[in-house]
């Protein structure tokens, strides 16, 4: 077939493909469907249910078929629509859910039985003996393209940010005229089009105001980027979001990701034209039929001229005039009464005319519309309301939502002198005169009608289907498309939605307006999901938190895992990980360990009203705090739930430091602000959170101040003058030092804060200290299981979302503490003052047995109830036996007691005991 | 109601398709009824069912401001599974389970019930601790329940990621094989259809402007179509619940936020199996159809605008393909939202609104969808009885002063 | 994605912005006696409007809590203030 002229094409350099395994060449600017075309390809894939032979019916995003599976240079990517797929050389295209090809698709033979696979037919069968016998064979069926597991490494997309005054959206005359002069008039202006080459419906007119349109567009084009305005092509508005962000997405080279741009834009002009209606006779999906735009873009944009002769069905008054250049080309046309009832399109694989009662009008191109319908979607996106145009046959944009207006075709605007003045008008804010549009003749399903008449190309949902639905009441629009699956194919309704809802309103004696849409959903056109993910993927997604430290355990081999969005050293040295840990729990109980417990929460609460502020944030009492003291506390939720524990220290008058778990930093922040400012007096109080720039090191074991006392600090170490639970401060190497005495192990433990910077120094030094002792590095493992020894509890792991502080033993706040505190009254709840409220026990086996598995329930035996279940366990290295904790239904009042376990189906025995398992009497902490 | 069946289908296929009946009635509403149903979605449809059929009432209607099944039982991912961890959502979910199972062949209408299995994975190794507590309650509960590898997750569900640089590493995952998927439209229009044909009225396009009280007891409500008096009413309005107790002069703990789901275009079949990431809080599953239906948490804004937001939409999707990384380069066909009612536990709230006469159905949060069976059957029983049916008990609205909330999502989680 | 402007920093992306609770809400005094019923009502039941709406927001970047009033439909800001008592 010979190329015409076609305003995208360079028909001067060729491009070789395949499709379907055989070769052919296209040229330069072609998509997928026109060099198809152009090579006389008429099959181009295959309907979704009957398997039936699908032709090209639109030239752009208005093709219901043409799904093809297509792969260049190593990237194959599943379903992309032939029409906006832009040639490259070497793709390799295939249709998809046809085999072994979309020419010869054995499954063709479905069709046959079609008139037993009706709308719903699966509602009503293969329910005897059970759906899961015909599911999997089913589920084969269906699907169009297939995924390969493979994921391709570069596949990111950019996503960035952007504003305008004005967002044209489409570059069709309408969208160049608005832009044009909105833009000289100084405003900053965006013109989006999804095609590469801008300037939409304009090549099909043979002028427009007296340019040709290749000279108007890149007229136009230029004045706009001289005014400043910006032109993106090959983007599409997918959709409108809340605040008038609009959701832009750049196609790139095949294999290349689309780029993602937020358009924030404080007017918009909608631009996106019409498409045309299918005519709904019987026949119209056999290929060669082709919507009117379709033809006219095939060969004024893409020098492609579909047929030789064609027939012509349609209710568009200009339709004649509109086709004459390609009647000038050499297309022979038959206009015949689109009103006519008796036609039918005749041909099985290709069309081989169309027939009227007995007459055969040879044809091997039937162009068809019933009517325009306006691009409205992003209109709905937006919240815009439609109205029905009785002499357009369409639903159009009221024009009321402020911020955006449509124009042109969108708007029903179809007269291009008319549209451009309109444009001009709405892009400078004025009001444009009213149009007086012509009238078309109603075109729409005849219900009742013979033949096997298509509404959705793709789903195969017939005429004969609607009114199956209207039939068992399915009436709602909504229902229709669900019950039929009519309009969720691919190009979701675009071609499908009209002829159905005007089908079903005659079935139901109303007017289409009274029937109403099915919402229009984003994204406008299918968008790889690459485009919402960006750059958030790897080491991107849920980035971790790092330790100041973080090369200094590394050169430690410590085994860095996540503990709390944090990454942290589970434990140090190669080999067995169990035996590393076992290893390092014994030596710093034998001697020392250090630890960086740098994430550990560090918020800092001052101010005249500090004192008053913390006693009532926390269940324990603050208040009485001096100087110098540290208290161990809970804070709860308004509902009476443990949120987190951790330790007060009292760094002077109104000066408190709350150490809070590392994974709860921003939540304890959280708490204390809205407290602050919502129920207290703000100026009076101040929060501030200095978790990230304090480093933590924690030395514990026997030997830990032998270690700390080589820091030369003025501070005194000893027990006297720091006993457990005190807070002194100090300098070293100049900068200032936090010492506390508290214990996580339950051995003499000093955790030393001072600034991140000086972290690296103060490690190196207790680390050469420790090491010289025999001491070890503890990881978090060791560390959870020296206080799982000891019975110490942590937040979220041995307590759960019913935990109250009076199940953990604590219940002297509960009782006399008369301060209001958050969640005080929580407490005294017909629930919180249960008998059988769940508690913390300790938990031992057996001589010999195994551990506990972490996740076992102590369960009652019959009838068999859970009753708690293992929080905490391993082998105590100390101990040289296992140790648990557990959560346990009156648990405290149960020492002693045997219970069962439950474990994957096994049972086993242990015992109730008191949660600390190592030195009970504390001897070791207050060293 | 038993005619449909492949023989029925063959016979109409040979005969044009033309004995089909209504599936259901459009009736004018009636000045009265023993029961009145405010909300045709499935629990309200499920309702108006089992009052028929399990407690013969001869006068129920059905009232829908909308279409049937238009609410949140249309918008939804349709994932059917009750792996819970307490024993009283054991109880609830499994109920529900077991009459899915039975459903098409009870309805005659085959609502898809798919029981290819629920995986929830495991990040981490205190993830399988937290995965062997679930696991064990399940089997402590009656629920079936397995526990597997990362191999026994990779042979499942090659899809997952299982690079080396996945930031969240899969160590296993708990399963419950009776979990899946079911046609979430055909639900609606099975009960719909089973209703009608028990005599249920269903009142489509007619909106309840306001609920009557005479002596304090709601007696009827006012309606677009008028009033109708009703001797009781039960009210299943899932993301409008705290407007219809507005109406009756009440309060619910109750936020409403729009829940998005998404679904991409139809592929071969790639995923056999409903798979949850709570490490990414996504959960993804294949429609028969072939689309990647999936979803996340929830909008960060309380909201009833039935639409989705860009920002739960980029975190939502971008956990899906660092779940699943294949599928970065399929595409995306369309999102949507609904609007949920999220209670403080996320537990449902079934029985006394606190007002004589109007029995409540609400609060399902995010997972309703796999409840219709059971709260159209507890909510039916406690309209027909005056009291709770056991399993409905802890969900009364009572809880929320006793304190004896079933927080399932606090069950789980660890701090350091 | 929405913008709220903050009273302190100005207009900034929804994700900056944490929801807090309705407007309006008194915690009662717990130094004396609060019914289980009163409790229960500040813990957890919600006006949760259809419409517009009053509600107290955090702007977490700046640790601010403010209020919002807006539309929860639309989606429309229709302003935000300061808590202090003192704002003028």
């Amino acid at each position: 077939m010979t190329r015409h002229a076609g305003a995208a094409i360079d028909a001067s350099r060729k491009l070789r493909f395949t499709f379907d395994g055989r070769a052919y060449e296209g040229v330069a600017g072609d998509t997928l469907a026109s060099a198809l075309l152009a090579n006389g390809v008429r099959i181009v894939g295959r309907s979704f249910k009957y398997h039936r032979p699908r032709g090209l019916w639109g030239a752009w995003v208005d093709k219901p078929n043409a799904i093809m599976e297509v792969s260049l240079k190593g990237s194959e990517l599943p379903n992309c629509l032939a029409t906006t797929t832009t040639l490259e050389d070497g793709m390799e295209a295939r249709a998809v859910n046809a085999w072994p090809n979309a020419r010869r698709d054995i499954k063709g033979g479905l069709d046959l039985f079609s008139r037993f696979l009706t709308a719903g037919f699966y509602y009503k069968t293969f329910i005897w003996p059970d759906w899961h016998l015909f599911e999997p064979s089913i589920r084969k069926m269906a699907g169009l393209g297939s995924v390969s597991l493979e994921h391709l490494d570069d596949y990111i997309t950019d996503q960035s940010h952007d504003q305008c005054d004005l967002l044209v959206i489409g570059g069709g005359p309408a969208g160049l005229a608005a832009a044009r002069e909105s833009a000289e008039a100084g405003r900053d202006v965006v013109l989006v089009d999804d095609q590469e080459l801008i300037g939409g419906s304009a090549y099909q007119a043979p002028d427009i105001e007296e340019q040709y349109p290749e000279d108007w567009v890149t007229s136009q084009r230029a004045a706009i980027e001289t005014a400043g305005g910006r032109i993106l092509s090959r983007t599409t508005a997918y959709g409108v979001y809340d605040h008038q962000l609009v959701a832009l997405i750049e196609t790139r080279a095949f294999g290349q990701t689309p780029r993602l741009t937020r358009m924030r834009a404080r007017h918009a002009l909608l631009a996106t034209g019409a498409i045309d209606r299918p005519v709904t006779l019987p026949g119209n999906d056999t290929p060669g039929v082709m919507s009117l735009t379709a033809a006219r873009e095939y060969f004024h944009r893409y020098g492609v001229l579909a047929g030789g002769c064609a027939a012509l069905i349609s209710n568009q008054t200009d339709a004649q005039t509109a086709l004459a250049p390609l009647q000038a080309a050499g297309l022979e046309i038959q206009a015949l009464d689109p009103a006519d009832p008796d036609l039918k399109i005749a041909g099985a694989r290709q069309t081989t005319g169309v027939t009227l009662r007995d007459r055969h009008i040879p044809a091997d191109l039937v162009l068809t519309s019933a009517g325009r319908t306006p691009m409205v979607h992003l209109w709905r996106h937006a919240g815009g309301k439609l109205t029905w145009s009785d002499p357009l046959q369409a639903f159009l944009p009221d024009n009321q939502l402020g911020w955006m207006q449509a124009i042109g075709a969108a708007n029903g605007t179809f007269d291009t002198d008319t549209t451009l003045a309109e444009a001009r008008a709405r892009a400078t804010g004025a009001t444009p005169p009213a149009d007086q549009p012509e009238p078309i003749q109603p075109l729409w399903p005849r219900p009742g009608a013979k033949g096997r008449q298509w509404i959705d190309f793709q789903h195969d949902v017939t005429l004969k289907d609607v009114e199956l639905a209207a039939r068992e009441n399915y009436a709602s629009v909504e229902h229709l498309k669900r019950y039929t699956t009519l309009g969720m194919a691919s190009d979701q309704g675009k071609t499908s939605n009209m002829a159905g809802l005007a089908a079903m309103a005659t079935l139901q004696g109303k007017e289409i307006p009274q029937v109403g849409t099915t919402t229009f959903r984003p994204p406008f056109v299918p968008v790889p999901l690459a485009a919402w993910a960006g750059q958030h993927q790897r080491q991107l997604y849920h980035p971790v938190k790092r330790l100041a430290l973080e090369p200094q355990h590394r050169d430690a081999q410590a085994a860095l895992c996540e503990y709390g969005g944090w990454l942290r050293p589970g434990w140090y040295g190669a080999g067995e990980a169990d035996t590393r840990i076992a290893h390092e729990a014994r030596t710093a109980r034998a001697t020392a360990g250090l630890l960086d417990g740098s994430p550990l929460g560090k918020i800092e609460v001052m101010g005249p009203d500090a004192t008053a502020f913390v006693n009532f944030m926390f269940y324990n009492t603050m208040a009485t705090l001096k100087p110098g003291q540290i208290r161990y506390g809970f804070l709860l939720t308004e509902g009476g739930i443990v949120y987190d524990d951790g330790v007060v220290s009292c760094l002077g008058e109104n000066h408190f430091l709350i150490s809070c778990s590392s994974s709860h930093v921003d939540g304890v922040r959280g708490m204390l602000e809205t407290w602050r400012q919502d129920g207290n007096d703000p100026d009076q109080i101040f929060v501030h959170d200095l978790t990230m720039h304090w480093a933590t090191l924690t030395v514990t074991g026997p030997q830990a101040r032998d270690i700390v006392e080589t820091l030369g600090l003025e501070a005194d170490l000893s027990s006297d003058a720091l006993p457990h639970m005190r807070f002194a401060t100090s300098t070293w190497n100049e900068t200032p030092m936090r010492i506390a005495r508290v214990s996580f192990s339950g051995d003499l433990s000093f955790e030393l804060s001072l600034r991140s910077s000086m972290a690296p120094a103060l490690w190196d030094h207790l680390m050469g200290e420790t090491k010289k002792i025999g001491g070890t590095l503890l990881g978090i493992e060791a560390m959870s299981v020296l206080r799982a020894e000891k019975g110490y509890i942590m937040v979220g792991k041995d307590t759960d979302g019913e935990t109250m502080p009076h199940d953990l033993g604590f219940t002297i706040p509960r009782a006399k503490k008369t301060a209001p505190f958050v969640g005080d009254r929580s407490l005294h709840t017909e629930t919180a003052n249960d008998p059988h409220r769940k508690q913390l026990v300790g938990l031992t086996v057996p001589d010999g047995a195994p551990p506990l598995a972490t996740g076992a329930h102590v369960v009652s035996d019959a009838p068999r109830r859970s009753l708690g279940y293992v929080t905490s366990s391993y082998l105590s290295p100390n101990l040289d036996r296992p140790v648990a904790l557990g959560l346990v239904e009156n648990g405290a009042a149960r020492l002693g007691e045997e219970v069962t376990i439950w474990h994957d189906e096994t049972l086993s025995k242990a015992t109730i005991t008191a949660p600390c398992a190592f030195d009970p009497e504390g001897d070791r902490l207050h060293a | 109601m038993k005619d449909y069946s492949a023989l029925k289908l063959i016979r109409e296929g040979l005969t044009g398709q033309k004995g089909w009946r209504p599936a259901w009635q459009t009736p004018e509403p009636k000045p009265s009824y023993q029961a009145v149903i405010i909300g045709g979605g499935g629990h309200g449809l499920a309702t108006a069912y089992y009052l028929a059929r399990e407690h013969g009432l001869k006068s129920i209607a059905v009232v829908e401001k909308g279409w049937l099944g238009g609410g949140n039982t249309g918008r939804n991912t349709t994932a059917i599974r009750s792996n819970y961890f307490y024993p009283e959502s054991a109880a609830l979910y499994d109920f529900s389970v077991r009459l899915y199972e039975g459903l098409s062949k009870e309805l005659n209408y085959n609502v898809m019930f798919s029981q290819r299995g629920m995986m929830v994975t495991a990040h981490s190794h205190h993830d399988m601790e937290m995965a062997a507590r679930q696991y064990n309650a399940m089997r402590i509960n009656g629920i079936d329940a397995e526990l597997i590898d990362a191999d026994g997750v990779r042979r499942r569900v090659p899809l997952l990621n299982f690079r080396d640089d996945a930031r969240h590493p899969i160590h296993g995952a708990v399963v419950q094989p009776r979990g899946g998927t079911g046609r979430h439209d055909a639900v609606a229009w099975g009960y719909a259809r089973g209703a009608d044909s028990l005599g249920v009225d269903i009142l489509q396009n007619c909106e309840v402007t306001g609920i009557i009280k005479e002596g304090g007891r709601a007696t009827g409500i006012e309606t677009t179509k008028g009033v109708i008096r009703a001797e009781m009413i039960g009210a299943t309005v899932a993301g409008h619940s705290s407007i219809l107790a507005d109406m009756a002069g009440f309060k619910l703990p109750i936020h409403s936020y729009a829940l998005q789901a998404f679904v991409s275009e139809p592929l071969k079949p790639v995923l056999d199996t409903v798979v949850l990431c709570p490490a990414h809080a996504t959960y993804v599953s294949q429609s028969d159809k072939g689309g990647i239906v999936f979803g996340g948490g929830l909008d960060r804004v309380p909201s009833y605008g039935q639409r989705g937001n860009m920002p739960v939409q980029e975190v939502v999707v971008g956990a899906l393909t660092e779940m699943m990384p294949a599928l970065a380069k399929v595409k995306l066909l369309r999102h949507w939202g609904g609007i949920v009612d999220v209670t403080p536990d996320s537990s449902p709230i079934i029985g006394p609104s606190g007002i004589d006469g109007l029995t409540l159905n609400c609060g399902w949060g995010t997972g309703g969808f796999k409840a219709i069976p059971a709260g159209g059957w507890l909510l039916a029983h406690h309209m027909a009885n005056g009291r709770h049916h056991e399993i409905s008990r802890p969900f009364d609205l009572a809880r929320f002063t006793t304190g004896r909330l079933v927080d399932e999502s606090a069950a789980s989680g660890i701090a350091h | 994605m929405q913008r709220f402007p903050c009273p302190f920093c100005g207009l900034r992306d929804e994700r900056e912005f944490h929801f807090v609770g309705e407007l309006g809400k008194t915690r009662p005094d717990t130094s004396g006696p609060v019914s289980d019923e009163d409790w229960a009502h500040y813990l957890h039941m919600h006006r949760n409007e259809k419409g517009c709406v009053r509600e107290v927001w955090m702007h977490t970047t700046c640790a601010e809590l403010f209020a919002m009033e807006r539309d929860s439909v639309t989606m429309e800001v229709l302003g935000t203030t300061q808590l202090r008592k003192d704002a003028s």
